[in-house]
């Protein structure tokens, strides 16, 4: 059976066409990127990739540049502490935002699952005590409150899993009506009761001298960050976003992981609008609207791809706090801030014009 | 020859109205290469991913090792011991090859934190590559940086180290170079010698015969004709398949 199946190969001409452009594609263009990619994975292990350091050499020259110009005023614990405190919330909502556009999807509802959360965690604390409420009525406050945003998200989970509803839709939807849920609620006015030793702890107050909005939000995102990295969860969230149907034929249960994802991000929102709650000593129903717009910056700033797959929690720190640091320098160096909105614009393109150009060069068949 | 390690008995299966599965029958027998051949439309691809536990059947018996099963899900096929080598080879192009090889089957360190253990994942991976000659250059890149030769070898090697009975290779070739085309071949011949079942779908008829041990071919839903590859050519395999063999008379020889 060798001696004639061998030559009829090249009589049918189909081998051939092939293996052409195996090589051609083969040579130069693939190479520069991974091998950039296998350094840093060198350096730094599973949990740093080219992208991020990337963003990270942008921060560090933004802190240097700061630095230099403001001498003794940008670089201190104090301006760094506060940084910190008025992005605790973002960098919470940006942890459950991570784990959404790993599967290529996205959550607009965060900031109005943040206001809701919050509403309804105050309102359960109004009618137990009040301002002077205990710590028991405050812990349950905080557990329904983050339960309503974990049970928002895994509803809109549903939706996109199930019913097959893409999830800019699902979550555009469940902006307006988880908003639109709380103006219902508090009628319109917020709710501007909230339990004193609430604000006084997790709002403004410091544990070993850091304060607690800080302690909770970083903490949240080194936990997840290590579930993304070196759990179960974490891997299949990157290959669902990866190849959704490879997938499903490996016999990981999709649609389940996609609901427990948008869940998660929920519940995030929810712990966010606790945090939020605290901090200002009101339910600041208004103040929530553009929230997402800030969180999927961070998550795209830091080097997540929106088509799914890839994408660190590290990233998406270094990503928040881009913005961060630079809406603080240009307001210590005396630049209108408003400079910063349209530096963070220029830095969104200009960071998925290359997560783009990266995808090309390593698209070879 | 022995029982058929996996067998279709009568399978029928309707799209709508379309009806792409009349009657099938179709089997592999352990350490052989079975072809699975016909023409576009014959139902090939139904009756593999029938048989991978893809989709199920309407009517129609698929019996593993001679007992009856129901293949519900792809999970079901590979517990019976039967992995499939997708055509557009259903890798995460993003995860690296020992990820890849793992997927939904992961290794763990914690194993109630679901914790992964990395090490040991690469590990196996770089010994089910080595058994297939495989050498990838960088165990921790991405599919993505892969050539195509190479994110093929990482399917085929997730194939081959799970299944203990049957594999699935749908059109391994198609997308491969020469030389990576007779590695793929090679991979198949030795695979076949550990006693597992391969069963080939291609159109590449040179291929078929020189690979292959039997062919089975499909023609309009239902099995054509079985032919042992060393007593056919490949007039007789597109006469099988186009069904110009029908109205030749009895030009197909049976094997049990």
């Amino acid at each position: 059976m060798t001696g004639d199946s061998k030559q009829v190969p090249s009589a049918t001409g189909a081998p051939a066409q092939p293996d052409i452009p195996e090589p051609h594609t083969g040579a130069g263009l693939g190479k520069p990127g991974s091998r950039l990619a296998v350094g840093a994975r060198a350096v730094g292990g599973r949990v740093i990739t080219a992208s991020e350091t990337w963003t990270l050499l942008a921060l560090v020259i933004l802190c240097v540049f700061f630095t230099v110009r403001a001498p003794g005023k940008f670089l201190t614990l104090t301006n760094f502490s506060l940084i910190g405190q008025d992005n605790a919330w973002y960098l919470v909502m940006a942890v459950g935002q991570t784990f959404v556009i790993l599967t290529a999807g996205i959550d607009l509802a965060v900031g109005s699952v943040l206001v809701l959360s919050g509403v309804v965690a105050d309102l359960y604390c109004i009618h137990h005590g009040g301002a002077n409420a205990g710590w028991a009525t405050i812990v349950v406050g905080i557990i329904i409150g983050i339960a309503v945003g974990g049970g928002w998200g895994a509803m809109q989970g549903f939706l996109i899993a199930k019913a097959k509803v893409a999830p800019l839709i699902v979550t555009l939807a469940g902006f307006g009506a988880a908003g639109g849920v709380a103006y219902l609620i508090t009628g319109g006015a917020d709710l501007r009761t909230v339990p004193n030793r609430l604000v006084n702890t997790i709002g403004l107050g410091s544990v070993l001298g850091l304060p607690w909005l800080i302690v909770i939000s970083v903490g949240v995102t080194i936990v997840f960050g290590l579930v993304l990295a070196y759990t179960r969860f974490g891997q299949y969230t990157y290959a669902i976003g990866s190849n959704a149907e490879a997938a499903r034929r490996a016999g990981i249960a999709v649609d389940r992981h996609l609901i427990k994802v948008y869940a998660l991000s929920g519940l995030m929102s929810g712990l966010a609008g606790i945090l939020s709650l605290a901090n200002f000593d009101s339910t600041t129903i208004a103040g929530h609207g553009l929230d997402n717009l800030t969180v999927i910056t961070a998550v795209v700033l830091g080097g997540a791809s929106l088509f799914g797959g890839r994408g660190s929690m590290l990233g998406t720190f270094i990503g928040l706090t881009i913005p961060a640091v630079l809406l603080s320098g240009l307001i210590i160096i005396g630049v209108n801030e408003y400079w910063q909105d349209v530096a963070i614009g220029a830095v969104l393109v200009g960071a998925v014009y290359l997560d783009q150009f990266r995808r090309r060069l390593q698209q070879r068949t | 020859m022995a029982e058929p390690v996996l067998e279709a008995r009568a399978v029928t299966k309707h799209y709508g109205t379309v009806l792409a599965l009349d009657n099938a029958d179709f089997s592999a027998y352990s350490g052989e290469i079975v072809a699975l051949i016909g023409d576009n439309g014959a139902g090939k691809s139904t009756l593999i991913k029938i048989l991978s536990g893809a989709i199920r059947p309407d009517r129609g018996d698929i019996l593993v090792g001679g007992e009856r099963v129901h293949l519900t899900s792809p999970l079901d096929a590979r517990k019976h011991g039967i992995e499939t080598v997708y055509q557009d080879l259903a890798l995460a192009p993003d995860l690296d090859a020992a990820a890849n090889l793992h997927l939904g089957r992961e290794i763990y360190l914690v194993p109630f934190l679901r914790l992964l253990n990395r090490r040991a994942m690469r590990q196996h991976a770089v010994t089910a590559f080595a058994e297939l000659g495989i050498h990838l250059p960088d165990m921790r890149a991405p599919i993505a940086t892969l050539s195509g030769g190479q994110r093929q070898s990482v399917a085929v090697a997730r194939a081959v180290a799970y299944a203990s009975k049957v594999i699935f290779m749908d059109e391994p070739t198609a997308a491969l170079g020469v030389v990576q085309r007779g590695r793929v071949l090679d991979t198949m011949r030795r695979v076949r010698d550990r006693g597992v079942a391969v069963v080939l779908v291609s159109h590449n008829m040179p291929e078929v015969l020189a690979v292959s041990d039997r062919v089975e071919v499909l023609r309009l839903g239902h099995r054509a004709t079985s032919l042992l590859t060393a007593q056919t050519n490949v007039e007789e395999l597109v006469g099988a398949m186009t069904g110009a063999l029908e109205i030749a008379g009895n030009g197909a020889r049976e094997t049990p």
